[in-house]
């Protein structure tokens, strides 16, 4: 009788014990975009507590308090500035067949940079600002500007200084297309590429406050509320899609295609777990 | 007897096959191997720019007569672009791994 109870604890002691050994198992893959935006934020939220929660999409700068005090001296005098002043003319000029930006958007494209990217049900995919303004441009007569910097960035950052302070408000339709965009987006930022073996979160999730050679690197959270940014590192102004294709170069994999749908996806997964969180844009970085 | 070491090693030298050179047909062959590779990792949208750097190297050099050099790089590029493939394969899950829950 001893011996039984003997092998029956013995039994349910090792059961116990394989349980609490074995690896962690992975949660069913099930899509919940609002449970994952409050563990993304509050990931961030407890990793910086000291961090103020709209402190965040000033990226490196919310990270590093002599680099944020450079970088307030710095916004003074902006140096995304004169893009921005080139954006704000361009904007109000009309095309050639006597339209404007303004007849594209809704507001008139005024204030409306945190509801970008959306995702459009007739087409069944996201769509980016960029995007949709090189839309208008060609629905207008006029020819697409090239997707990373220049007249692209200018344009954006005049569209994002409309829409400074104001929080982040993506929204993901009931549409099963809608989750499976969300989802791509997701598993893009997450997975490993390119001979350094790095994903996006490797760096932005893993390892934000850290020194990358002489940069800091930004938290993923609101990474893309500051878009445009100046770079003191490219000379100029680049855009989200300018944004993906030099982190894939840095990493040693061939980047996609700017508006490429792996891009607009995680630009529309970044976007909406930043939801909240204020439109911060143009920004500065090292 | 003490001369017995040094002849035999003489005598293995003698019989061990030569290096050869590579000439163009090996190229072609190691160049076409690294290309079906690269392409696979094309399509799973998972290029390296190491692998295409290598593969341009190898054209290069066979371009300039140097084809032990183009054998080399081609090899290199194939090396290069099935890791690219075997990454993309296992992050097909392993991505999970990283997510924030």
């Amino acid at each position: 009788m001893n011996a039984r109870f003997f092998l029956l604890g013995s039994l349910s002691a090792a059961l116990v014990a394989f349980a609490l050994t074995s690896p962690r198992v992975i949660a069913a893959d099930k899509v919940d975009p609002v449970a994952d935006a409050k563990a993304f934020q509050n990931f961030f939220f407890q990793k910086f507590p000291t961090v103020k929660h709209e402190d965040f999409v000033n990226g490196p700068y919310s990270m590093n308090e002599d680099m944020k005090r450079q970088w307030q001296e710095k916004e003074e005098f902006p140096p995304y500035e004169f893009a921005l002043d080139a954006g704000k003319e361009m904007f109000a000029t009309p095309f050639r067949n006597g339209k404007t930006y303004a007849d594209c958007f809704p507001n008139g494209g005024i204030g409306i940079r945190q509801n970008y990217p959306y995702f459009d049900t007739g087409e069944g995919k996201v769509v980016t600002l960029e995007l949709a303004l090189n839309r208008c441009r060609e629905a207008n007569g006029e020819a697409p500007y090239s997707y990373v910097k220049d007249e692209m960035a200018s344009l954006t950052a005049y569209m994002a200084f409309t829409s400074r302070g104001k929080p982040m408000d993506i929204k993901i339709p009931d549409d099963p297309r809608a989750l499976a965009a969300y989802e791509n987006g997701k598993r893009y930022f997450y997975t490993r590429r390119g001979q350094m073996n790095f994903s996006c979160a490797s760096c932005h999730v893993q390892s934000p406050g850290e020194r990358i050679r002489a940069e800091i690197l930004a938290p993923a959270l609101g990474i893309l509320n500051a878009m445009p940014i100046y770079r003191s590192e490219w000379s100029g102004m680049g855009t989200t899609s300018r944004r993906f294709v030099t982190c894939n170069s840095q990493t040693r994999a061939v980047p996609l295609e700017p508006q490429a749908d792996e891009y607009r996806d995680v630009e529309y997964f970044l976007s909406y777990v930043a939801n909240g969180l204020p439109i911060s844009g143009p920004g500065a970085r090292p | 007897m003490k001369l017995s070491l040094p002849l035999a090693m003489l005598l293995a030298l003698s019989l061990a096959p030569a290096a050869r050179a590579a000439n163009e047909a090996d190229y072609k062959a190691a160049y076409a191997a690294a290309e079906a590779a690269s392409r696979e990792a094309a399509g799973m949208r998972n290029q390296w720019t190491v692998t295409v750097s290598a593969l341009a190297a190898a054209k290069k050099a066979a371009d300039g007569g140097d084809f032990d050099r183009a054998v080399a790089a081609a090899k290199e590029a194939e090396a290069l672009a099935k890791a690219s493939i075997f990454q993309a394969t296992s992050e097909k899950e392993a991505w999970k791994a990283m997510e924030i829950r």
